[in-house]
């Protein structure tokens, strides 16, 4: 198999299609439509003009000269998704299904959010666009969450708590697909992540791709390493794909939670095992069952179960290197990129800096190291400011 | 012939329709689930459906969702499930489906699982989130294992692959009635009669059609019986009575609600 070009909606073992046969209409549906913007000159201008005007693309590549010396060794660059509108790379994804649904003529959106970002980048791409946005959140997340919460509520945005399971990201998803199902002719579902059934982790995959293209023309040439955090992994991919012919190595990040041996983690891909979820086959935190765990990370856009199809099958080929940050690290690496270049990175993105200040000091300084800055942390800083407390609590 | 396929036939000889009655295992425990299967084939229930939880089931609404968790917080395993499944087995011959999610037989290996399930006394497997073109090796394994694979269709299921999953089905094929999950119905729709009929077209004549999610009442057997059914699926209401009824009065309370229902299967 081509790396990159699912086959009947698979990448090797993963992706696929599991999902309940009222759904297979819409999927189908959407497919065959996305299929046709994908090559339509038109769709893709009115895209790019969204992107440029609105979201503020093209991001800037930033040598970050400070950071550099702090790990001493290869060159760090990041790519600045921080600075797109909404504060995360998640706009790239929301313009570009939001204008697929205007094309389909759908008249409601739906999404799932976990921290909130992919929520209040949908509310804003539908704002822009005119559609009516409904998104679910796990409580927990909407607790941990709350300025996001009220962003979205600014924007118009109706949000629903869902305090089913764990109360985070994954059921966030069981909820909206339950809407789906029983709204499946008139809703678009406008998912965030690389994840769920064909054709969404491909979709949304080309979408963020829009990443690593602009990485690549901005280096002039591809850099020796690209990393990227992963959840669902869709900032992730979109680093990724552009160059995964281009013998960059290449490292996605997860999180390691209170540590991969406690068990309170979410790093899916070291730690999973095969397993079915939300309309995919992929790697999955899970019990002898097939009972999917509960995870835990400090960032609630990494906390999931799951992971994208296609991570799943780069990882299996040895394409892509996955590893781990712990919370302690993370948070480590947030206080060091803000000190040191007075940037606030979102708790996710921190964890793809914790690992390049890592790995930095173990290459020559003629290496150059790509990390994709997936978000800004504005949205974090109680969290950050709690475990301090707790932190130097523990510590006295 | 299964033992799924030989209920149906004598059913028909009879004049009537199936009733076929879910619980999900272990809700509200352990020990009910047994006296709750006593109330309903002392009610006349056809076939059992016998409900395994999975942490996220996408296809069930918040009844099906509530016992599922009930039921893995008090500590169902799969290796659990197979006990209660062959103390059923001693007591009755009726037929018992297993109605879970994919990941479940997945992470076990579908044959693994499949000989596990057979022997335990399981006749057939309902997977709301396994599609047709994922099926391959379920498929596969099933057949290995003489158990029957009911699949669903909706009301919006096209008819080329309406034709298409009929085929991998055996025992019955299973309509959903609603858009939507299971247990939330307030009438019945017109669209679900005309889903019927055509489904009573397209497909083969000798697998028997059967209708759930949201059917709840007498009255709702009836309608679906005249339009042409040959099953009735009733879930969610089996849940919400024992939800709501003390254990000591649950298997006669279970045993005369299905009995209401079981009459009008008659025709």
């Amino acid at each position: 198999m081509k790396i990159g070009m699912p086959k009947d909606g698979r990448f090797g073992d993963f992706g696929g299609k599991y999902i309940p046969e009222t759904l297979v209409p819409a999927v189908e549906e959407l497919e065959e439509n996305y299929q046709k913007i994908k090559g339509d000159k038109s769709f893709q201008n009115e895209l790019d003009y969204y992107l440029k005007n609105y979201a503020g693309r093209p991001t800037p590549l930033y040598f970050a000269e400070n950071l550099t010396n702090f790990a001493g060794g290869a060159k760090i660059y990041l790519k600045r998704e921080d600075l797109l509108h909404g504060g995360a790379h998640k706009i790239n994804n929301t313009l570009g299904q939001a204008l697929l649904a205007k094309k389909m003529k759908k008249k409601r959106i739906i999404a799932e959010t976990g921290a909130g970002q992919h929520g209040v980048a949908t509310a804003m791409a539908c704002s822009c666009l005119g559609l009516p946005s409904e998104v679910y959140m796990g409580y927990k997340d909407t607790i941990r969450q709350q300025q996001n919460v009220f962003r979205m509520d600014l924007l118009g945005c109706k949000v629903y708590p869902v305090k089913s399971g764990s109360q985070t990201l994954k059921d966030a998803i069981n909820e909206a697909i339950r809407d789906w199902i029983t709204n499946v002719d008139t809703t678009y579902y406008l998912l965030g992540s690389a994840v769920g059934p064909h054709p969404y982790p491909v979709m949304v995959r080309d979408f963020q791709s829009i990443i690593g293209k602009e990485i690549k023309k901005q280096m002039k040439n591809v850099p020796d390493t690209i990393i990227a955090c992963v959840g669902g992994g869709s900032n992730a991919i979109g680093t990724f794909y552009p160059m995964i012919d281009d013998g960059v190595e290449m490292i996605g990040v997860e999180a390691a939670g209170k540590g991969l041996k406690t068990g309170k983690h979410s790093a899916t891909l070291n730690a999973g095992k095969k397993g079915v979820l939300h309309g995919m086959m992929t790697y999955l935190l899970q019990d002898n069952d097939g009972q999917i765990k509960e995870t835990h990370s400090i960032s609630a856009g990494l906390d999931y179960p799951g992971v994208g199809p296609e991570h799943a099958f780069l990882k299996d080929v040895g394409k892509v290197e996955y590893k781990s940050a712990t919370d302690s690290e993370v948070i480590d690496a947030f206080l060091t990129l803000t000190r040191t270049e007075g940037i606030i990175p979102a708790l996710e993105s921190a964890h793809a800096i914790s690992h390049a200040i890592k790995i930095a000091k173990t290459k020559p300084k003629s290496d150059s190291i790509v990390v994709t800055l997936s978000g800004r942390g504005d949205k974090d800083i109680d969290i950050v400011k709690q475990y301090l407390r707790k932190n130097v609590k523990n510590s006295r | 012939m299964s033992k799924i396929q030989d209920k149906f036939k004598e059913l028909k000889s009879k004049n009537e329709k199936a009733l076929i009655s879910y619980i999900m295992t272990g809700f509200p425990n352990e020990n009910a689930t047994l006296s709750i299967v006593r109330g309903l084939v002392k009610g006349g229930a056809d076939i059992l459906e016998l409900g395994f939880p999975f942490s996220d089931p996408i296809a069930d609404g918040p009844v099906i969702q509530n016992a599922s968790t009930v039921s893995l917080n008090k500590g169902a395993k799969i290796e659990k499930f197979f006990k209660i499944v062959k103390k059923i087995r001693k007591e009755t011959d009726i037929p018992l489906v297993l109605m879970t999610y994919t990941n479940v037989l997945y992470t076990h290996g579908y044959s693994a699982f499949m000989l596990k399930a057979k022997s335990a006394g399981i006749d057939g497997l309902i997977l709301p989130d396994m599609s047709i073109e994922e099926s391959k090796e379920y498929l596969k394994s099933a057949k290995k294992n003489n158990l029957d694979t009911i699949f669903l269709v909706s009301p919006n299921t096209k008819n080329d692959r309406l034709k298409k999953i009929a085929k991998a089905s055996t025992g019955f094929l299973y309509l959903v009635a609603v858009f939507g999950t299971t247990g939330v119905q307030t009438k019945i729709h017109k669209y679900t009669i005309d889903a019927i009929k055509n489904a009573k077209k397209i497909v083969n004549r000798k697998l028997p059609l059967g209708i759930g999610f949201g059917v709840s009442t007498p009255v709702d057997v009836k309608k679906y019986v005249s339009a042409g059914v040959d099953a009735v699926i009733v879930g969610s209401a089996n849940l919400k009575i024992i939800e709501n009824t003390s254990s000591s009065k649950l298997q006669n309370k279970i045993t005369e609600y299905t009995k209401k229902l079981k009459s009008s299967t008659r025709i």
